[in-house]
């Protein structure tokens, strides 16, 4: 059995007023950002940090204006889970204890180029946290499609026109698929959810072994919003439909919310103009496959 | 001196010279002819014999990856590849060096696909010549032992912390049984001492590492690796000294010279060819021709005094390269050639490109190829680039 579920929770009261990630040059508003910032207050001062190419790196790194105030080390795109299982490993063998290791890895990073080195992590199940910030496209090279790109999203990639309305594959199954891996925890969470998710980052930092979380992290550049709308739309997200917020523990998949009703898909696609462009037609669409997932979801997983 | 040589393969020697090493972490994935270095060091942490941690990485780009992040936090590190494997962890390997992360390698040189061929030739590693490295070919196992023993002494000196890779001679030296002397384990942990370094993420000093820099900066980082991997160049000579002093035997650092003395004809070669051209020296010399063989160990740095030392001394050089740079000639070449043209005095050159895909260069090659540097001598062969020995139709 976890005992995760034993530990005290995390709130704004009991959180620490330290400062890990801060003076970087992310864009205001930016949802990944946040979910860095956040992450590193519940796991604190023993900490090795790990991030692949990719915004959070680029914003961060920048000789020599550094800006983590713990241990923090950039990787090869792909390579993401694998260095950080080094440092779990190198750290082990050097005989530190009490530390944490985490990786945050964009969606492109983890969904495509850096999953087989998180497969690979999983399967050994080294002492690393994986925190996917989704922000549903490359950002860092400028908007181009990857395989947590939802249907319908115009990228740079991806334009939308007469003939496509952007991009026409769904998200890949990514909690699924890792979860499929037998993982002690993995959990999706969204920062417009912001206790919900620290007290996942909580859970998994007392988890030994690999965990997960998928991060759900606004994109005012990318997703064409208004900077101060970030918490907001990743809030929207989740109260729609689109997102969900869920947990694997023990085996077992556990749904943390379960809205009696959702939002309106139309309102919260409609404030972006990565979406602007979407028929009634595609957003017919956009809902029948959240309504199958939620179905198969309420099914098995409550 | 009371001496323990046991009977085994140069992946074997290579093992077990790694396990003198005390790495802490061990992260390679399987790939022919290396893989025998891999199994043994895996049954030597089974056995306890060893205390390092071995990782069973899904890839050789995640082999140099874990070997990196372990670096990062000052763990000693030991990764292991060849070939497609090799190639695959480029991205990595610019990155070690780059991040000066002092990681030592086995590479079992074996050719490149396509075609695919599991047999040795030096097309994988001198492809990567560029990418920071240091580099250093090896003749035989006890060579192969000893060098994992002088590599971390090398990679790790404060004004190196540069990786480094020890290239085998894939089947050749992978697979082909010697007498291997191993030495004492007090006398290796005299020689090397723990890793120490301040290029590291650690509690007590906490570090954001691997960073990006700007066009302003991006050079002076450039120039200080450079000036790393030259300052190895004393720094092999040195370990290579105490090397004799501790355990007897001795690898001549950058080059070795074989009978080079009064030579007026050289080949120049890399690897475990060396020993064949040693034997056709030896034949040609009771013949009374003044030929001789320049071994190049390291290929990064380059042993630039050496070949021009040489090339002052005598009238024609040829090199031998197990690999091509496609549309040129092949790679040791260039880098001997460039060397020999800052001496002043005419040497006549050839190349002599073959052996690739694990075919064997003979006795009776090697003596062919002294011959036409001779008939260079006296005018009667140009200088050239040539494959030896093609069963195809060439038109030149
Ligand atoms: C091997 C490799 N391929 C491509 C790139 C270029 N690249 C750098 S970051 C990036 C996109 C990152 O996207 P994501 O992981 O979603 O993170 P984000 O920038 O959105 O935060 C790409 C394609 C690279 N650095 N390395
Ligand atoms: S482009 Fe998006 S993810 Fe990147 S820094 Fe700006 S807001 Fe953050
Ligand atoms: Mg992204």
């Amino acid at each position: 059995m976890n005992k995760v579920l034993d530990i005290p929770r995390v709130n704004a009261k009991n959180m620490t007023d330290k400062e890990f990630f801060y003076g970087h040059k992310a864009c205001a508003g930016c949802g990944g950002s946040i979910a860095v910032r956040l992450a590193l207050k519940v796991l604190g001062e023993r900490t090795y940090t790990a991030l692949p190419a990719g915004c959070m790196s680029a914003v961060g790194f920048i000789f020599p204006q550094m800006a983590f105030n713990s241990n923090a080390i950039i990787t090869t795109f792909p390579g993401a889970a694998s260095m950080a299982s080094g440092i779990a490993m190198g750290a082990k063998a050097l005989g530190q204890k009490d530390f944490k290791t985490v990786v945050f890895a964009g969606d492109g990073g983890t969904a495509d180029i850096g999953f087989q080195a998180l497969s690979g992590m999983i399967d050994r199940n080294d002492d690393v946290l994986y925190i996917c910030y989704d922000n549903e496209a490359y950002m860092n090279t400028g908007i181009q499609k990857s395989g947590l790109t939802p249907y319908g999203t115009q990228t740079t990639t991806t334009p939308a026109g007469k003939n496509l309305p952007g991009t026409l594959t769904h998200k890949k199954n990514l909690f699924e698929i890792i979860a499929a891996h037998d993982i002690a925890y993995a959990a999706t969470a969204s920062i417009g959810y912001p206790q919900d998710y620290l007290n996942k980052v909580n859970k998994a930092k007392h988890t030994k072994g690999a965990s997960f979380i998928h991060v759900y992290a606004s994109c005012p550049t990318g997703w064409g919003t208004p900077t101060e709308t970030s918490v907001e739309i990743a809030k929207d997200a989740v109260d729609c439909g689109l997102i969900f917020l869920a947990e694997y523990e023990d085996g077992e998949f556990k749904l943390n919310r379960n809205p009696k009703e959702f939002a309106s898909i139309p309102d919260y696609l409609k404030k972006q103009a990565r979406f602007k462009h979407l028929s009634d037609q595609d957003i017919e669409i956009i809902t029948e496959h959240r309504d199958k997932k939620w179905s198969r979801m309420r099914k098995h997983w409550l | 001196m009371k001496t323990n040589k046991i009977f085994i393969s140069g992946d074997e020697a290579a093992a077990y010279g790694v396990k003198l090493c005390r790495p802490h972490v061990i992260a390679a994935y399987p790939i022919t002819p290396q893989t025998i270095t891999v199994e043994r060091l895996s049954e030597m942490v089974e056995k306890g014999e060893m205390d390092g941690e071995y990782m069973h990485v899904e890839s050789e780009h995640s082999a140099i990856s874990v070997c990196m992040g372990a670096s990062s936090v000052g763990a000693r590190t030991f990764t292991a590849s060849s070939s497609q494997g090799l190639l695959y962890m480029a991205e990595g390997l610019h990155y070690a060096s780059g991040g000066r992360y002092p990681i030592v390698m086995m590479n079992a040189n074996r050719s490149v696909a396509l075609p695919w061929s599991i047999y040795g030739d030096h097309r994988d590693s001198l492809s990567l010549l560029d990418c920071g490295w240091i580099q250093v070919y090896v003749e035989d196992a006890q060579e192969a032992l000893d060098m994992m023993i002088q590599a971390y002494r090398i990679a790790e000196h404060k004004d190196v912390l540069t990786p480094m890779m020890v290239n085998l001679d894939g089947f050749i030296l992978t697979h082909t049984y010697e007498l291997v002397e191993i030495p004492d384990q007090q006398k290796v942990d005299e020689f090397l001492p723990a890793f120490v370094t301040p290029n590291k993420m650690s509690f007590e000093e906490p570090k954001n590492l691997a960073f990006s820099s700007k066009p302003d900066d991006n050079t002076e980082f450039k120039y200080q690796q450079n000036q790393a991997v030259l300052k190895s160049i004393d720094v092999i000579k040195e370990v290579d000294q105490e090397f004799e002093a501790t355990f007897g035997r001795k690898y001549h650092d950058m080059v070795e010279e074989y009978r080079c003395e009064d030579a007026e004809v050289v080949l120049v070669a890399i690897g475990s060819v060396c020993g064949t051209v040693r034997v056709v020296v030896d034949k040609l010399r009771e013949e009374g021709m003044k030929v001789g063989l320049l071994k190049i160990r390291f290929m990064r740095p380059f042993p630039e005094q050496e070949v021009k030392d040489l090339a002052k001394r005598v009238k024609a050089i040829g090199v031998i390269d197990k690999d091509i740079s496609f549309g040129y000639e092949g790679t040791v070449y260039t880098n001997v050639n460039s060397a020999i043209s800052k001496v002043e005095n005419y040497v006549y050159k050839s190349n002599f490109i073959g052996g690739l895909g694990g075919r064997d260069i003979t006795k009776a090659e090697i003596e062919d190829m002294f011959h036409k540097l001779y008939a260079g001598l006296d005018k009667s062969r140009e200088e050239k680039v040539e494959f030896f020995s093609l069963n195809v139709e060439t038109n030149e």
